[in-house]
This record gives structure tokens, C-alpha cells and sequence, in this order.
């Protein structure tokens, strides 16, 4: 157990390494797949089989999906140096990931004791009906604020889509 | 038992045997999925063949049996070229990514009432096949962006639309089971849709959920997305030779073609086992006794393939916004509502009884 916990977490940070260093964003794309792979191998160790199922068929299946679909489709061969400066960039980086190593090691260090990293799994949850039962009771408000989150940004997308759409279909009507 | 007293101590603590006996089903199930996939190729052949009024393959052994040998051979020996300004790496991977996704599928199904006839009973067996079938989509992407092609990236890119558009159908049209039978766990749904109901009180029919009205219709709509996940015609826009070459695999050949055939073979036999466990009532039938159930599930398997390349040489190609139309504004509407219906009636059910 301890064994296969080492080796997804060593692949997940790994993945998530290359993820942001790699040029090509098809690649770093690809890293995060694997990434969300082994992250929903943790999942199952923790015996959260739905958790598991659902992070490959959400992430991994559906929104990667999308976004090498969108990367393909602008064809980025390569990640394009521009908007700010270089250095600045590079400075503002470091600086902020600085900032978060510091942070996370305070975090850290006050709520977590090393040594007990894998939670006691309840007996109950991790079970698909346990998690539909306290979706639809104890955390109903929230579970529906989150739908109607999802459809504001379905609205906003279909605005945004329609809205370049309308003013090039006058100029280019003349066209078959 | 008398088998694991003389194996060494080490082979018989519980995890060692349990991932031994696990390793011994996996291969035995791959060679037997291997062995089907290369027969539906030859099936397909010959199906086409009667269809077209010709007789098909039938030159290479006993009524040509030995065909699909051939074929693998002649594969293994052609010329394996890799294009020039093609990503190496992911053009290496993508082929192995159309196969695997389908075999691991397999592994969730129960292909009979005794334990050693499934690889592992999970207790999230259909959200297993709904993951796979999502990652499936990977291996045909990204061998139409790797091979460095104009057609091959529109192929590519077609099919990924394709597979999204339609996983959503095809995900809610399962749920009216998950309904029925209370339990993500294939061999749980399986047990569910055993025994019979008097029809009228005469005429016995068995409990699959495909006599069930709002389980016929999702059926329907399953073996529709089913068609269209696994980009057969005539859904196969994805390889449309007229306007693609042949679409994702133009620049593949030898084997690493041959793994793209497999994994669509592998797809359509996963995606009928899956078809006959959720609406067919998977190894359950009338006659036959316990032991010799699981050829039930077999017959049904294979009806099920024959329905799919009946379809292929039966009806032309859609275009594409006839597929994008079908898929979100008919398919996903009509089986939404079905969901509806259905969640209604178990809870009146639920309600009188």
C-alpha cells in the first residue's frame, strides 16, 4: 500500500514537473493527463473508487481533452515569448513562488504532523451512494451553487461565441 | 488446494495469490479478445462480402479460416515508416492508446456467474467503461496531430469532436439502468435482470432491462452513441477516405496500422460486452444450466457485432452537421427526458409499493 502510495506520488509530482517545464504545450498537456491519472490512483488507495472514476472521466477524459483540442487547433508549435518583459517575468516568478514555498511551509509545519499522511478511510464514504446521499443533503446549497456557476460560465461562453460571430456575417455575406 | 500447498510459502499469502490468479485471468481473457477481435475482422469480410452478393475471403484454409493469420503476418512484414517532422514519441505512443483503453475495459466484465469468469468485480465497474471509453479518444487525436498531416490533423481533430459530443449521450443513456438496478457494479446490474415476468400472465419474458420500455429506448440510444464512439460507419467521419485520404492513420503502417484496426475491433467488442451486461441481462438466459451460462452472454456478443457491421454496409456516411445535430439536439434531449421519466416512475413505485 505504502509502496503503490510512493509510486503514484512520485509520478504525480513528476508529471506535474514537466507539466510546467516542458516547451511544447501538446507535451505539457499530455503531462497533465498523467498527472490527473495518478492523482485519481491516490484516490483509489484512499478508497475513493467514485472520486477515482469520475477525476479520469472529468479531467482526464473531458476538459484535457478540450484542451489539446484547442491547443491542435491554434496549432502552437511552441510557447511564444511575449506581452511582458523576459526578465521581469522570469523575476516575478521566482518572487511569487518564493512566496508560496514559504507559505506552504508554514501551513505545513502547523497542521500537518509528519508521519500520519494517509488518513483512516471511514468506512462509509468513498461509496457512491454515501457521496450522493450528503450531495443532495448536507451539501445541497453549495452542490447547486456550483450548477449555477457552471451554467453562468455556459451563458458566457455562447455570448462570446455570438458576439464574433455577428459582426463578421454581414461583411462576408456576399460569399457562398 | 492440493495446487497451492506445493507452491512455495511465498505464493500463498492472500495479495501474492490474489495478483497471480489476477494475472493468469488477464491473459487468458487478452487471448481469447485478441482471438474474437481478429475473427471479427474475418466476419466482417465475410459479411461484406454475402452483403455485396460476392463470397469473400475464402482462399486461405477451410472456407478461408485462416485469413485473419494472413492479414497479421502480411502486416508484420510490411514497411514500417515514421514521417519526417513527426513527433516521434507521441507518434509512437498514439496506436498503443487505441488499443489499450478497450482491453482494460474488459477486465470489468462479467462474462459469466463464476467468479473466475471476470477479472475483478469493482464496485464502480460501469464508471470504469465510461473512463476508458473517454481516454480512448486520445490515441486517435493524437495520431492525427503527431503524423505532422493536413488530413491526418483533420481527422484527428474531427474525431475527438465526434467522441465528446457523443460520450455525453451515451453516459446518460446508462444511468435509467443505474436507476432500475441501484448499483454501479456490472455483475450486480447483472444479477438484477435475472428470472422472468408473466407477461399478461401468460407469455414469460426475461427481466433485461432491453423489455423494459425506458430501457429499450435507452438501448437504442446506447447502440446509436455506441456506433458513433467507435467511429464505425456510418459515423466515420473520422476516416472518410473521399475528403481525408483515410483520415488520423494515413501516415501509419505495418503493425502500428494494424494496432489502429485492432483498437477499433477491440472498441466495438468492449462496447457490445458492456451493450449485453447493462440492457441484454448480460450470462443470464433461459435452458442452459449454471456452468454453461456464460455462452449466453457469447450468442448475445455476437449478435450484437453482427448488428454493427450489418449497419456498416447498410447506410451511407452522415455529414457533419447532421452528426453534430443528432448527437446534441436529439440524442442527449431524448435520453435526458428519459432519465426524468424514469427516476419518476421508480419513485411513484416507490411511493404505492
Amino acid at each position: 500500500m505504502t509502496l503503490l502510495f510512493l509510486a503514484f506520488a512520485a509520478l504525480l509530482i513528476g508529471c506535474a514537473l514537466m507539466v510546467i517545464l516542458h516547451r511544447s504545450p501538446v507535451t505539457s498537456a499530455l503531462f497533465l493527463v498523467l498527472t490527473f491519472c495518478s492523482l485519481a490512483g491516490i484516490y483509489l488507495l484512499l478508497q475513493a473508487e467514485f472520486l477515482a472514476m469520475v477525476q479520469v472521466i472529468v479531467y482526464a477524459g473531458a476538459i484535457m481533452v478540450l484542451f489539446l483540442f484547442v491547443i491542435m487547433y491554434l496549432n502552437l508549435k511552441r510557447d511564444v515569448e511575449d506581452g511582458m518583459p523576459h526578465v521581469l517575468r522570469r523575476y516575478v516568478g521566482w518572487a511569487i513562488g518564493a512566496l508560496l514555498l514559504v507559505e506552504g511551509a508554514l501551513y505545513f509545519g502547523k497542521h500537518w504532523a509528519l508521519g500520519a499522511s494517509l488518513p483512516e478511510p471511514a468506512p462509509e464514504v468513498g461509496n457512491t451512494a454515501a457521496i450522493g446521499q450528503l450531495l443532495y443533503s448536507r451539501y445541497l446549497f453549495p452542490f447547486e451553487i456550483t450548477s449555477v456557476l457552471l451554467i453562468v460560465a455556459i451563458l458566457g461562453a455562447v455570448l462570446i461565441g455570438r458576439g464574433r460571430v455577428a459582426p463578421v456575417t454581414p461583411r462576408e455575406g456576399g460569399q457562398p | 488446494m492440493i495446487a497451492a500447498l506445493a507452491l512455495p510459502a511465498f505464493l500463498t499469502q492472500p495479495d501474492v495469490l490474489f495478483v497471480l490468479v489476477a494475472m493468469i485471468k488477464i491473459v487468458v481473457i487478452l487471448f481469447v479478445v485478441l482471438t474474437i477481435v481478429s475473427y471479427a475482422v474475418f466476419a466482417e469480410r465475410k459479411v461484406a462480402g454475402h452483403m455485396q452478393a460476392r463470397t469473400g475471403p475464402n482462399r486461405v484454409g477451410p472456407l478461408g479460416l485462416l485469413q485473419p493469420l494472413a492479414d497479421v503476418g502480411k502486416l508484420f512484414f510490411k514497411e514500417e515508416f515514421t514521417p519526417d517532422g513527426a513527433n516521434k514519441v507521441i507518434y509512437h505512443i498514439a496506436p498503443a492508446l487505441a488499443v489499450i483503453p478497450a482491453l482494460v475495459t474488459m477486465s470489468v466484465i462479467p462474462f459469466g456467474g463464476h467468479p473466475w469468469l471476470m477479472v475483478t468485480d469493482v464496485n464502480v465497474g460501469l464508471l470504469v467503461f465510461l473512463a476508458m471509453s473517454s481516454i480512448g479518444v486520445y490515441g486517435i487525436t493524437l495520431a492525427g496531430w503527431s503524423s505532422n498531416n493536413k488530413y491526418a490533423l483533420l481527422g484527428g481533430l474531427r474525431s475527438s469532436a465526434q467522441m465528446i459530443s457523443y460520450e455525453l449521450a451515451m453516459g446518460i443513456s446508462t444511468l435509467p439502468v443505474l436507476l432500475f438496478a441501484g448499483t454501479l457494479s456490472l455483475n450486480g446490474i447483472v444479477e438484477q435482470q435475472a428470472g422472468f415476468t408473466k407477461l399478461l400472465g401468460v407469455l414469460p419474458i426475461p427481466n433485461w432491462y432491453v423489455f423494459t420500455p425506458f430501457g429499450l429506448l435507452a438501448f437504442g440510444i446506447f447502440m446509436i452513441t455506441a456506433l458513433a464512439e467507435t467511429n464505425r460507419a456510418p459515423f466515420d467521419l473520422p476516416e472518410a477516405e473521399a475528403e481525408l485520404v483515410a483520415g488520423f492513420h494515413t501516415e501509419y503502417s505495418s503493425m502500428k496500422f494494424g494496432l489502429f484496426f485492432l483498437g477499433e475491433f477491440a472498441n466495438v467488442l468492449s462496447i457490445c460486452c458492456i451493450a449485453t451486461t447493462l440492457f441484454l441481462g448480460g450470462w443470464n438466459g433461459p435452458w442452459l444450466p449454471d456452468s454453461l451460462k456464460f455462452l449466453w452472454f457469447f450468442a448475445k456478443l455476437g449478435v450484437l457485432v453482427f448488428f454493427f457491421i450489418w449497419v456498416r454496409w447498410t447506410y451511407p456516411r452522415l455529414r457533419y452537421d447532421q452528426l453534430m445535430n443528432l448527437g446534441w439536439k436529439v440524442l442527449l434531449p431524448v435520453s435526458l427526458l428519459n432519465i426524468l421519466i424514469t427516476a419518476l416512475v421508480i419513485f411513484w413505485r416507490g411511493q404505492s409499493g
